[in-house]
C-alpha cells in the first residue's frame, strides 16, 4: 500500500508548486488583515457609528470585517488544490501513482488542512492585533477579555473546515469552475440572503456559514439555537461529509 | 507479467472493450494496434486501474494494480492527454511523482537529462510544445526505472525527428530487456519497432502474434502479369504447372512466382506480355484487411461466429515465454 507520509510530501509539492494556490491562500491573509485595518481605523473616528441599535462595541469583530471576505479566498484555495488536478487531466497520472484513492485522498486533506489551519492562525493573530493597534486604547480589546481568544481560535477553526468543505465539494464535482458556482452561492450568497426569508429562516442557521460562523462573534448577533461549540461542530460535520462524498466519488468514478 | 483476463467495458450504451484476453510479453516491444476508437486507450486505463472494468480483471505479477506499493517502480506510463498541470515546472512535475512513490531525488535530473529537457526544467509547462510535453510524459514514466513502460500513441504529432527519437528509445529499452507496450494505429511504425503484435478492432482481440510472423503471414509476393492472349497464358502457366489468380483489371497473378522463370514462359509460347511486375502487399493493406472484416462483422445483424484469432495459442505453443 502507498506509504502515506511520502504521499503528503508529493501533495505538499504539488500546491507549493503552482502559483494560483499560494496566491490564494497568501490573499487569505492579505484581504483578512488589510480590511481588519481599514474598518478598524474608520471606526476610531467614528466609534458611535458601529455601536447602532444599542449595540455594545465589538473591537473583535471590527478587526474581523475582513474575515467575511478572507472566507472567499479560503474556498478559492480549497477548490484550486484539488480541482486543477481535473483541470489538467493530472488527476490520472496522480493516480496511477498513487491507485489507493482513500490514501491519496486523505494525504491531500491533511496538506490541504494543515495548511489551511497555519494560514488562518496567522491570519486571526495578525488581523486581532492590527486590528487592535488600529483602534487604539480606549476602543481595543485584548485576548484576555471575555470570548475573545475562542473568537480568534474559533476563526482560524472555521476557515480551515471551510476550506476543506471546498476540497470534497471539488471531488464531487470533479470541475472547479463547478465547485465554485456551487460553493460560493451557498456559502456567501445564499444564506445572507435567504436568512430575510422566514419559512427558510429557521433552516439556513444549519448552513456551514452560519454554524461556523457562531464561533467567530464576541458579542453574538442573532440568536441562534446552539452554542459557538455546537455550531462549529455542525460545520465540521458538513465538512465530513462533503469529504466523504468526495472520497466515495473517488473511489467509484472512472478518472 | 500484465495478463488480461475477458476484460469488458462498456460506458453507457457503448461497449469499448469486448471480452478481451491476452498476455503482454516480457522483455520484449509490444505493438497494441487498431483503428480510431478499437478500445486501446481504454485498455490501457484499465489496466492502470484508472477505469473500473465492467467484467473481467488484469493481473499484474498475479495482483491488481491497486494492491501494488509504490506501482510506478514497476509500471510507468505514457498515457494519451497530456497530464500536466500548466503551472508547474518539469521539475516539479517531476518531482512530486518522485515522492509519491519514494524515488530519490536526484533521479530527477537524470531522467531530465535522458529526455532532453533539462535546460527547460525550471520552466513552467504552459509554454511546452507538443514534443515538450510529449517527452515529459516519457521522463515520468520512466522515473522509477520500471521494468515495464506503456506508451499510448507516444508519436502522435510529433515531427520526424521525434518520432525517430522515440522509435530509438523503445528499441533501446527492449534492448535493457524491459517490457514495453505501445499502441498505436500505424502498422508500419509498428513493423519497425515490435516485436510482437496485438491488434484489437472495436473492443475484440484480432491478433495476438509475434511481428515475424504477421509479416511472413503477410509479405505475401506475386507476380502481376497482363497479356492480350489470356488463354495462351493461362495454357501455358497450367503446362508448367503454375496456378494464376485473377488480378485487377483482367492481369492474372502468380503467387510466390519468379518474374524469370515467368518471362522465359511467355516467350516460349510466344505470349505476349504487356506487363510482368513482382507485387509485395504492404503490411499496412493486412492491418486494414484485418481490421475491416471485424467493423464487418460487428455491424452484421446476424452475428457469425467470431473470427478465429490470429496468432491464437501462440503464448502455448510457445514455451518458456511463461513467468
Ligand atoms: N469515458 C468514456 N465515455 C464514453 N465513451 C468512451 C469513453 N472513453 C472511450 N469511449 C469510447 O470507447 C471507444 C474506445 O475508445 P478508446 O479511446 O479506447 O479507443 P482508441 O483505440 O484509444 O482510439 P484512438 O486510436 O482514437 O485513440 C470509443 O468508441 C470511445 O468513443
Ligand atoms: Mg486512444
Amino acid at each position: 500500500m502507498a506509504v502515506f507520509p511520502a504521499v503528503a510530501q508529493s501533495e505538499w509539492t504539488k500546491i507549493r508548486s503552482v502559483r494560483s494556490t499560494v496566491w490564494s491562500l497568501v490573499s487569505v491573509f492579505l484581504i483578512t488583515v488589510a480590511l481588519g485595518l481599514a474598518i478598524s481605523l474608520v471606526a476610531r473616528n467614528n466609534p458611535t457609528d458601529f455601536t447602532e441599535g444599542g449595540r455594545p462595541f465589538d473591537a473583535t469583530a471590527i478587526s474581523f470585517i475582513g474575515v467575511g471576505f478572507g472566507r472567499l479566498a479560503i474556498v478559492v484555495f480549497g477548490v484550486l488544490a484539488v480541482g486543477n488536478e481535473y483541470s489538467s487531466g493530472m488527476i490520472r497520472v496522480s493516480l496511477a501513482a498513487v491507485p489507493q484513492r482513500g490514501t491519496l485522498l486523505a494525504a491531500k486533506t491533511a496538506v490541504l488542512g494543515a495548511l489551511a489551519l497555519a494560514a488562518s492562525l496567522v491570519t486571526v493573530f495578525v488581523a486581532f492585533f492590527v486590528g487592535q493597534a488600529a483602534l487604539g486604547g480606549g476602543l481595543s480589546t485584548s485576548l484576555g477579555a471575555e470570548n475573545v481568544l475562542r473568537a480568534v481560535v474559533g476563526t482560524a477553526l472555521y476557515l480551515t473546515l471551510l476550506c476543506l468543505l471546498s476540497a470534497g465539494v471539488t471531488v464531487m464535482v470533479r470541475h472547479q469552475i463547478l465547485a465554485l458556482a456551487i460553493l460560493v452561492p451557498f456559502i456567501l450568497l445564499i444564506s445572507p440572503i435567504l436568512t430575510l426569508v422566514p419559512v427558510v429562516k429557521d433552516w439556513i442557521k444549519y448552513f456551514p456559514d452560519q454554524t461556523g460562523g457562531a464561533i467567530t462573534q464576541v458579542v453574538p448577533t442573532d440568536d441562534l439555537p446552539y452554542g459557538p461549540w455546537t455550531g462549529l461542530l455542525i460545520c465540521a460535520a458538513w465538512t465530513a461529509a462533503a469529504l466523504l462524498g468526495g472520497y466515495l466519488v473517488l473511489k467509484r468514478r472512472d478518472a | 507479467m500484465i495478463e488480461l483476463h475477458h476484460l469488458t467495458k462498456r460506458y453507457g450504451d457503448k461497449l469499448a472493450v469486448d471480452d478481451l484476453s491476452f498476455r503482454i510479453p516480457e522483455g520484449v516491444v509490444t505493438g497494441f494496434l487498431g483503428p480510431n476508437g478499437a478500445g486501446k486507450s481504454t485498455t490501457m486505463r484499465m489496466i492502470l486501474d484508472l477505469d473500473r472494468p465492467t467484467s473481467g480483471e488484469v493481473t499484474i505479477g498475479g495482483r491488481r494494480y491497486a494492491g501494488i506499493q509504490d506501482p510506478l517502480r514497476q509500471i510507468g506510463a505514457l498515457l494519451e492527454a497530456k497530464a500536466v498541470h500548466p503551472g508547474r515546472t518539469a521539475y516539479d512535475h517531476l518531482l512530486w511523482l518522485a515522492q509519491s512513490n519514494r524515488v530519490p531525488r536526484a533521479r530527477v535530473d537524470e531522467v531530465l537529462d535522458l529526455v532532453g529537457l533539462t535546460a527547460v526544467a525550471r520552466k513552467r509547462a504552459r509554454g511546452f510544445s507538443l514534443g515538450m510535453g510529449q517527452r515529459l510524459g516519457i521522463a515520468s514514466a520512466l522515473l522509477a526505472d520500471p521494468q515495464t513502460l506503456m506508451f499510448d500513441e507516444p508519436v502522435n504529432g510529433l515531427d520526424p525527428e521525434g518520432i525517430l527519437w522515440i522509435r530509438n528509445l523503445m528499441k533501446r529499452l527492449a534492448s535493457e530487456g524491459r517490457t514495453v507496450f505501445v499502441s498505436s494505429h500505424l502498422m508500419s511504425e509498428m513493423a519497425l519497432t515490435a516485436d510482437h503484435l496485438v491488434v484489437i478492432g472495436r473492443g475484440r482481440l484480432l491478433a495476438d502474434l509475434p511481428m515475424a510472423e504477421f509479416i511472413k503471414r503477410n509479405s505475401r509476393s506475386s507476380v502481376r502479369l497482363r497479356t492480350p492472349h489470356q488463354e495462351q497464358l493461362l495454357d501455358a502457366l497450367h503446362g508448367a504447372g503454375l496456378r494464376a489468380e485473377p488480378g485487377p483489371d483482367g492481369a492474372w497473378e502468380v503467387v510466390d512466382g519468379d518474374p524469370v522463370v515467368l518471362g522465359d514462359l511467355a516467350a516460349a509460347h510466344g505470349v505476349t506480355l504487356h506487363e510482368l511486375s513482382p507485387q509485395q502487399a504492404s503490411l499496412e493493406e493486412a492491418f486494414m484487411q484485418m481490421t475491416a472484416d471485424s467493423v464487418e462483422y460487428h455491424m452484421g445483424a446476424a452475428a457469425p461466429a467470431p473470427p478465429p484469432v490470429w496468432g491464437a495459442g501462440w503464448n502455448d505453443r510457445k514455451p518458456g515465454k511463461e513467468s
